[in-house]
């Protein structure tokens, strides 16, 4: 057998792809359901010459990856809801300082403590408003394992891209469950290296100075360019300002890099969309739930299709309305109480025919709760 | 070793926030503040180069420069 | 002037108030690296927030100015990803001891070589002077305007009970003293502590009618000794000062170099 099949949990799956895109640190504190990412990642990177720590919290571990990422490192951190919670702070300190690195929360029940070994979806606005100010995220998540791991990739390839933490939403019932992953061979999937400064020693360098197509390149702590890097507002060499035009130019740009290149960064796999009547979005565990409901009623001649999210944030808005165009109706799939509903409601033509089929007990969403739910819509009762 | 002789206190004025650390500490009362609360060199004669005002300088504004050996 | 060599002049005069022992720790720190003959380059100095954090902007090196009390765990990551890297963290008493308590005592008991810097005011002076955990039993503050009732950390006695394998006390008064401490501690191949006692003379000093920044200063002078001395034994009540512990421990970056080693050796076994 190829060793390159595994049968595997998608918190490895995750693993997998990070160390495939070239992860070299992690700082992690345990947390329930995401701990197998620590306990994997602290055998093998080390094998690789990598580093891992478990660090006294998660706020640690987020401030230590940035730390890390400064020295040039690809760097990742993993944790739940409580644990994403307490990295808030420093997870704005990353978007405002334009350090590259990921940070994966396999989402269980909320809030508090709540359902520690259940699945839950509903760190989804956390992800894009946890962080205090106005900000512009990334996030990301997936249904299956092999998708766990091609998003993890692409996850480490946005944040180079865009100088930016990207955040992958999984949940329990992903990252517990085992299936079948390919690891895909060396250069199969093209990684985004650090994008460093051609400017040479003695040379006036501008940490925080965007290139014409957009990007910044960085400079490793340790090298021949000493820069500031600070929380506050700052100029293009990093130190502060509360000159108006300058807070002003930075939330600009902080903001329109990610919003700006929406569509580019949108991931999405779509099933049976092109003649759907009725349109399912759904994303991570649940959208294996949608897509059982599209697989199944289409033999029997429901015209039902599925649109699959990848990419949560910056909400692929025109995609979405597109797509919604043409169905009567749309029911969103999701385990909580309508956190992408609101987004879909907001960017469609006609909010009117948009629904929601949720579970919020801890159990997945089953094909038939969203059937029977889609029954009540079409006025068939159950 | 002959004992450092001075050549000049060097104060950056602008620095100077006339906290009157220098001068409380001077072990041969040389440093003054001025009218302005800025560090002024009174007794030049009687410093004996021992830095301890360089060294206790918050705003980093007084440098002792004494005379190279050999060159006066 | 060869200190100017490590400044960013652009940004002086400094935003200290006048009198702040902070300055006069910047001044000793900075010639401590020059006396060590450190490449601005391979130094990388990382901050909090708060008074004693604006250090890292006003000198030239790497600088990584953070989030309140997390200093020590962004400084964690740098050492761990370029461990030939000098790492110097400056904190002021909250923001190491407060909010970055936890940090702080992880960091000591990991033995990361990094040196933490403690600028002792007993006060948060940039929000406007409320009591820190070092205020201490007794005394004013905008926060405790009856009476702090908060008992004091002794940060050597912390620190040496956290793990830290190098644990000075100086203050601003004695700036050779404090020089040497900080050559010694950055050398230190370990978690090294330096406590300045540094005065506030704005809130601190203000609140508890110390008098002048050059007051307080002779505070430090007349109520601090050295290690041991006789003057400990006929006053207690005297605060020492020196270097308390340096003892080697396997450092933190050296000893994942091991785990680095067995985990090769398993892979290759497969």
């Amino acid at each position: 057998m190829k060793d390159n099949i595994k049968f595997v949990q998608g918190n490895e799956a995750c693993v997998e792809g990070a160390l495939y895109a070239g992860l070299d640190f992690f700082a992690g504190y345990p947390i329930t359901p995401s701990t197998e990412i620590a306990e994997h990642l602290s055998y093998r990177l080390p094998q690789s010459g990598g580093k891992f720590i478990q660090m006294e919290d998660e706020i640690a571990s987020m401030c230590a990856i940035i730390g890390a990422s400064l020295t040039g490192h690809k760097v990742m951190t993993a944790t739940s809801g409580p644990g994403f919670s307490l990295m808030q702070e420093a997870l704005g300190y990353a978007i405002m300082t334009e350090i590259p690195c990921v940070i994966v929360d396999v989402q269980r029940g909320g809030p508090s403590t709540g359902l520690p070994t259940s699945v839950s979806q509903g760190d989804v606005n956390q992800a894009r408003w946890g962080a205090h100010g106005d900000h512009a995220v990334i996030a990301l998540t997936a249904s299956n394992h092999q998708d766990i791991f091609a998003i993890t990739v692409e996850a480490f390839n946005l944040a180079e891209t865009y100088r930016t933490p990207v955040i992958l939403l999984f949940d329990e019932v992903t990252g517990h469950m085992r299936e079948r992953l390919v690891v895909p061979e060396e250069g199969e999937i093209p990684l985004v290296g650090r994008l460093r400064t051609s400017v040479p020693e003695g040379v006036d360098y501008h940490p925080y100075l965007p290139r014409e197509d957009g990007r910044l390149p960085m400079s490793d702590f340790g090298g021949v360019h000493r820069y500031n890097v600070t929380g506050l507002f700052h100029d293009m060499w990093g130190f502060p300002s509360n000159n108006p035009g300058v807070v002003q130019g930075l939330l600009r740009h902080l903001m329109d890099k990610i919003n700006n290149n929406a569509h580019q960064i949108a991931r999405y796999n779509e099933y049976f969309v092109e003649d759907a009547q009725v349109l399912l979005i759904s994303y991570g565990s649940a959208a294996r739930s949608a897509l059982h409901v599209v697989q199944n009623r289409r033999p029997r001649g429901e015209r039902v299709g599925l649109l699959e999210l990848q990419t949560l944030w910056p909400f692929p808005v025109d995609l979405v309305r597109e797509r919604c165009r043409a169905p009567e109706i749309v029911m969103v799939v999701e385990m909580n109480m309508g956190q992408v509903l609101q987004a879909v409601k907001l960017g469609v033509d006609d909010p009117e025919k948009v629904f929601l089929a949720n579970r919020i007990d801890g159990s997945l969403i089953t094909p038939t709760d969203i059937r029977n739910i889609l029954r009540v819509i079409q006025g068939k009762g159950v | 070793m002959a004992k450092p002789k001075l050549k000049e206190h060097q104060i950056q004025t602008e620095w100077c926030k006339g906290c009157g650390i220098c001068v409380a500490f001077c072990p041969k009362s040389v440093l003054e503040l001025d009218s302005q609360d800025k560090v002024r060199v009174a007794r030049p004669e009687d410093c004996i180069c021992c830095r301890l005002c360089e060294l206790r300088c918050p705003d980093i504004a007084i440098e002792v420069i004494v005379e190279q050996e050999g060159s006066g | 002037m060869p200190v100017k060599d490590y400044i960013r002049e652009r940004f002086f005069p400094h935003l200290w108030c006048p009198g702040c022992g902070h300055g006069i720790v910047m001044n000793a720190l900075i010639r401590a690296i020059e006396a060590l003959g450190l490449s601005k380059n391979e130094i990388v100095m990382v901050s909090g927030i708060g008074c004693s954090s604006r250090i890292s902007g006003y000198l030239d090196f790497h600088t990584l100015h953070t989030i309140h009390g997390r200093a020590l765990a962004f400084a964690t990551g740098v050492k761990m990803g370029l461990p030939e890297l000098n790492i110097i963290v400056p904190m002021g008493d909250g923001d190491a001891l407060a909010i970055g308590g936890n940090h702080f005592i992880h960091a000591a008991r990991r033995n990361i070589e990094m040196t933490a810097i403690i600028m002792n005011n007993r006060i948060y002076g940039m929000t406007g002077g409320q009591y820190s955990p070092l205020s201490g039993y007794g005394t004013l503050a905008t926060t405790a305007p009856y009476m702090n009732i908060d008992h004091a950390f002794d940060v050597v006695q912390l620190s040496i009970a956290a793990g830290a394998t190098f644990v000075a006390r100086t203050t601003t008064y004695h700036v050779q003293q404090m020089t040497d401490c900080f050559k010694k501690a950055i050398l230190h191949e370990g978690f090294s502590v330096v406590e300045v006692l540094s005065q506030c003379p704005t809130y601190f000093g203000r609140k508890n009618k110390m008098g002048s920044a050059a007051d307080m200063m002779a505070f430090y002078r007349d109520h601090t000794t050295p290690i041991g001395s006789k003057k400990k034994k006929e006053n207690p009540d005297l605060i020492e000062r020196g270097i308390f512990v340096q003892k080697d421990l396997p450092e933190y970056c050296r000893a994942y170099d091991t785990v680095i080693e067995r985990a090769k050796g398993k892979g290759q076994k497969g």
